[in-house]
């Protein structure tokens, strides 16, 4: 198989694992960079279809969006929104602090 | 009383009507039969209780004259479907206690029906794997032995294991690129994937939005038929639903296929397709022929090309999909030293390797610099290959083709190897990709006595040309073959 | 890439220690539709509700939820595109912006990114300093807004509401035409106009109902442009301008001292007058945009859009222009009183009939003044169009004169009835019977013997003679008919 137009590094994996927030151990970049090299290799044979003037293909159904109207047919439900949560108090969610 | 749990589900249905045994009858052999083969793994969350009542009042209903299509009928559930106050996982640990306040929208017609959950059935995790192997759960094993444990293929592995080890009278199941069908194919039971949009996505956890599609796994084309009936219909919840009747598809099932023009692609003999495989398509177009279609030789060029778009564009919608599972609102949280931390370890720990995989992969491909180069070329080869698919379609009306390059493997075997594993759906990933109806129908055992399968495709919304030919390859192959009961 | 090529007034040009600078400002201000529901939900957008009741489950990205697309919203979109004179696209598209953040359920917000549902389009804002200035429209898209995070409920963890989870916003982004604070605040101030004219959007810039995102940078004037910075989220005029101000400031300094702006996301701070730092560096987003696959293109007919521009309301520019020409008041009044559509309304009952001058005198006089007083706005006046062209009206056939008018306008803003009812209750019916006034100007004579030789010598002294009778009649005889009497019987 060819060797991949963009080969992703070890710095790539932990720039994409820490896109996606996810941890990656420094010792397991390689291993996952190889994984990862190993599937795009294989994608890498779409560069071989003219797509010149093609329009993507973004869904399955060629149809535009349906509408809904202006009304309200929900709300009142916060027992059940909180319902799974980890941690909830006084009506909200709780979470770790976003702010310093 | 005969075994109940050997019947079909039209067969059950029509016993029920006829006063023959009860829906409480009929649930508690299969609660039985589930209750002995707990060595499948087939389920992740068991509802025999649920299923009891249900089945009670199904038996209710009915002396009031009120019957619904799935009335009492014991079915099992893929747990990707939310349900209701029970459970449901994803077969993953993010998800792993997790109880929908809703229900889908596909389990609520069941129901309305008058279904009877038997529980919630194991499957990859989030829908991504091939063999059922990436639960969290542990792997399914495919009531189908040869000498070592089997996996049913995936994703929908729980529901065709136990639609094939007879626990249920069928499964919901869903079909991102050939998870309904690739394990119909390697358990010897029917499986449709219908038409992009018959079926409501709303409340399935999404895996990939626009190739998802629930269907069911039956034991025969007339039980699939019955089945999906019940499961499409329009949902205004879900803005890809299709605003179309649904038709009379248990009738489509029994029809003729003379002057049916059934076209043979040619791309679809691949390297390494073992012989058997081959051989058995040839018998396929045989059966078609005898039975009065016309067999027809297209092209599809860019079928080459199908999984690699599809290994671009699953992950990348899997990886904005999965984003909401984050352990602030619901599911796991795994505390760290700060919110980044916290985000990072749930994830982490939350996820499956292969899920993680998939999510790495699908965050790359939509990256700066990667978009036009991975995921907008893939767009634009997906739709030379729906271009394909319209261009088979001014000659013939359905397609036929192998369902799986191989029978079922054993457990363990592929899990190492993504891209080895990822062939698995080369057949049935195109059909995912232009929305298509696809059916797989078991056809013969290989030599090692493995169930193989058979794949038709037709055109959007023509589901009733599928199964009227799906029924003629049924009759045509007269697949009766069981798995040995070893597990219980 | 944008390109400046306007050049700022000298007057608004920035002076520092090596020459002068020239602003550069284009905004992005987040208008939220004033629609019942979300934007892809049925749950409730009231202001002001306990956390978490107006939630569906899709707001709150339960697994297996999905959107679907308020038509109502989409065509406030486009009604706002018209009165923004843009072009309105017929093909749009949904996108998903991926970030993780804890308000943010779904981890992607749901926006238009590469196609917008309205393009380009222009609006002329007057500056309160200085001349009309065009600013392009660069585009307009819908997009959800996300919830709302409490940092104050616990010292080391964050209260998340998602009442605001999914709210519908209009982001209206403006080209960088700007070049000086009151440029900028005046062009936030003529969108308010607009959206309001138009019922888009309520425009309550205290409930975050609209709010800019402030792009600023300095340039040489006619020279380079310089890094911008983006200060998120002002919610006032005042703000806006001490933003601008502040930035500007900093960048200079900076620049002037050798060192390069970093283009960066910065917050004000309305305490301090200051921006900070709002994101650090590590922290670049890569938001991964791309086609919202739950969702289809938005494909709008040529009579959808035909529906919407048929009943768009005037636009305060054009009230503005028609006022000045139909009614004859000058340009400022012209722009105070089209400041927004209730005040041109209740402008325009009052002068329906009468002399527009005189109504317009006493709304922008009066009515303001005693409004301002009170703390009042027009929606709360407790003298309506109605009544106050009551008052007008007997001004006009002259039943009480122009300074009785203003006490029984004191006790109509007291509540004491119509001007009718107070004129008959304290008879402050004008004295027109000249026989009276006469009665009144002989008594006066009378009195001041002395005063009346010296008014013969001193004309001037007629006012003394006048106020003499006024304050005879209680301030009810004609004022005219007074003096014309007073002349004569003085012969002057
Ligand atoms: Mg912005
Ligand atoms: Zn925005």
């Amino acid at each position: 198989m060819a060797e991949p137009q963009h080969g992703v590094s070890s710095t790539d994996v932990k720039k994409i694992a820490r896109l996606a927030r996810l941890h990656v151990e420094d010792s397991q970049c390689g291993a996952i960079a190889a994984d990862l090299n190993g599937i795009l290799a294989w994608i890498e044979q779409l560069a071989e279809v003219d797509v010149e003037g093609v329009e993507p293909m973004t869904s399955a159904v060629a149809m535009k969006a349906p509408m809904r109207a202006d009304v309200v047919t929900t709300g009142g439900i916060r027992d059940l929104i909180l319902a799974n949560a980890p941690k909830s108090d006084d009506g909200f969610f709780v979470v770790p602090r976003s702010v310093e | 009383m005969t075994d109940l749990t050997k019947m079909t589900l039209a067969g059950a249905l029509d016993g029920m009507a006829k006063g023959e045994f009860s829906s409480v009858d009929l649930t508690e052999a299969h609660i039985t039969a589930c209750e002995a083969a707990t060595g499948l793994n087939a389920f992740i969350t068991p509802t025999f209780d649920l299923a009891r009542a249900q089945a009670a009042a199904s038996d209710m209903r009915r002396k009031s004259g009120d019957v619904g299509r799935l009335e009492g009928a014991p079915l099992g559930m893929k747990d990707l479907f939310c349900t209701e106050g029970v459970k449901t996982t994803a077969a993953s640990k993010i998800l792993g206690d997790f109880t929908p306040p809703y229900e889908s929208t596909v389990s609520a017609n069941m129901k309305a029906d008058g279904m009877v959950m038997l529980g919630k059935l194991n499957l990859d995790q989030f829908a991504m794997g091939s063999a059922n192997e990436t639960s969290c759960f542990g792997p399914v094993i495919n009531p189908w032995r040869n000498g070592e444990d089997l996996v049913p293929g995936g994703s929908s592995g729980g529901s065709a294991s136990a639609v094939a080890a007879d626990l249920c009278l069928g499964a919901t199941a869903t079909d991102t690129g050939g998870s309904i069908r690739q394990p119909a194919s390697f358990t010897g039971t029917v499986g449709i994937k219908p038409t992009y949009g018959r079926c409501s996505r709303y409340g399935i956890v999404a895996f990939a939005s626009s190739l998802d599609q629930a269907g069911p796994i039956a034991k025969t084309v007339e039980d699939a038929a019955i089945l999906l009936q019940s499961m499409a219909g329009y949902d205004a919840k879900d803005s890809t639903s299709l605003n179309e009747t649904v038709p009379d598809w248990r009738a489509a099932c029994g029809q003729s296929v003379k002057g049916l023009r059934v076209g043979v692609p040619k791309e679809y003999t691949i390297d390494g397709m073992p012989k058997e495989i081959e051989d058995l398509w040839a018998e396929g177009i045989e059966w078609m022929r005898d039975a009065g279609a016309e067999i027809v030789d297209v092209s599809l060029p860019h079928t080459k090309y199908a999984l690699p778009v599809y290994y671009v564009v699953a992950p990348a919608e899997a990886s904005s999909n999965l984003a909401r599972y984050d352990g602030m609102r619901y599911g796991l949280r795994v505390d760290g030293e700060n919110l980044a931390d916290t985000y990072e370890r749930t994830r982490t720990e939350g996820f499956g390797d292969e899920v993680r995989r998939r999510i790495m992969i699908g965050t790359y491909v939509l990256s700066a610099g990667y978009y036009d180069a991975y995921y907008l070329r893939a767009q634009k080869v997906r739709t030379k290959i729906a271009d394909d698919f319209r261009n088979a379609w001014e000659t013939c009306d359905v397609l036929l083709t192998p369902t799986a390059p191989s029978a079922a493997f054993a457990v363990g075997r592929k899990i190492n190897d993504p891209v080895q594993m990822y062939l698995n759906d080369v057949f049935t990933v195109t059909a995912n990709l232009a929305g298509l109806p696809g059916i797989s129908v078991p056809a013969a055992l290989d030599g090692s006595g493995l169930p193989l399968g058979l794949q038709i495709i037709g055109k959007a919304l023509d589901e009733s040309t599928v199964f009227t030919a799906a029924g003629a390859l049924e009759k045509a192959a007269g697949f009766t073959a069981k798995p040995s009961k070893w597990w219980s | 890439m944008f390109i400046a090529p306007r050049v700022a007034d000298k007057k608004d040009w920035l002076s520092g220690e090596t020459g002068d600078w020239e602003l550069i400002i284009g905004l992005e201000v987040h208008a939220q539709i004033a629609s019942k529901s979300k934007l892809f939900s049925g749950a409730s957008t009231e202001f002001g509700a306990a956390p978490n009741t107006q939630v569906a489950l899709v707001d709150a990205g339960l697994p297996g939820m999905l959107p679907v697309v308020n038509e109502f919203c989409v065509e406030q979109a486009v009604r706002t595109g018209l009165g923004l004179n843009a072009q309105i696209n017929k093909f749009s598209r949904f996108d998903r912006k991926n970030y993780f953040y804890v308000d943010l359920p779904q981890g992607y917000q749901i926006s238009q990114f590469e196609f917008p549902v309205v393009g380009e389009g222009e609006i002329e804002i007057t500056p309160e300093d200085g001349e009309p200035v065009i600013v392009g429209i660069e585009r307009l898209h819908l997009e959800q807004d996300a919830g709302k995070s409490v940092h104050d409920l616990s010292p080391d963890e964050t209260y998340v509401d998602l009442n605001r989870s999914g709210v519908a916003l209009m982001e209206i982004v403006s080209k960088p035409d700007m070049r000086s604070a009151a440029e900028a605040s005046a062009y936030v101030d003529a969108l308010r106009q607009i959206v309001r004219a138009l019922g888009t959007c309520d425009g309550d810039m205290e409930k975050g109902n609209l709010r800019a995102d402030v792009n600023v940078s300095v340039r040489r004037p006619g020279g380079e442009l310089g890094t911008r910075c983006e200060i998120k989220n002002v919610n006032s005029l005042r703000f806006i301008r001490q933003a601008i101000h502040y930035e500007a400031r900093r960048h200079i300094e900076i620049l002037e001292a050798g060192g390069e702006i970093d283009q960066e996301t910065r917050l004000f701070d309305n305490v301090k007058g200051e921006t900070r730092t709002m994101r650090s560096k590590e922290d670049a987003h890569d938001y991964r945009y791309f086609p919202d696959p739950d969702l289809l293109p938005l494909e709008l007919t040529d009579e959808f859009i035909a529906k919407i521009k048929a009943d768009l309301p005037e636009l305060p520019e054009a009230r503005k222009a028609r006022f000045v020409e139909q009614y004859g008041v000058p340009a400022y009044d012209a722009g105070v009183l089209t400041a927004d559509k209730a005040t041109g309304d209740y402008f325009e009952a009052l002068a329906a009939g009468r002399d527009a001058k005189i109504a317009s005198n006493w709304m922008m006089g009066e009515l303001f003044g005693a409004l301002n007083n009170a703390e009042l706005g027009l929606a709360d006046s407790p003298i309506s169009a109605e009544a106050l062209g009551g008052l007008i009206d007997r001004i006009s056939d002259k039943t009480i004169s122009g300074k009785i008018a203003k006490d029984v306008f004191g006790k109509m803003l007291a509540g004491e009835g119509t001007a009718d009812t107070i004129i008959e209750r304290d008879g402050l019916k004008q004295v027109t019977d000249m026989g009276a006034i006469e009665g009144f100007v002989d008594e006066v004579i009378a009195a001041n013997p002395d005063q009346v030789e010296k008014a013969k010598q001193n004309p001037k002294l007629l006012g003394f003679f006048v106020g003499q009778v006024m304050k005879k009649s209680q301030g009810k005889a004609n004022p005219k008919a007074v003096n014309d009497l007073l002349r004569s019987k003085l012969g002057l």
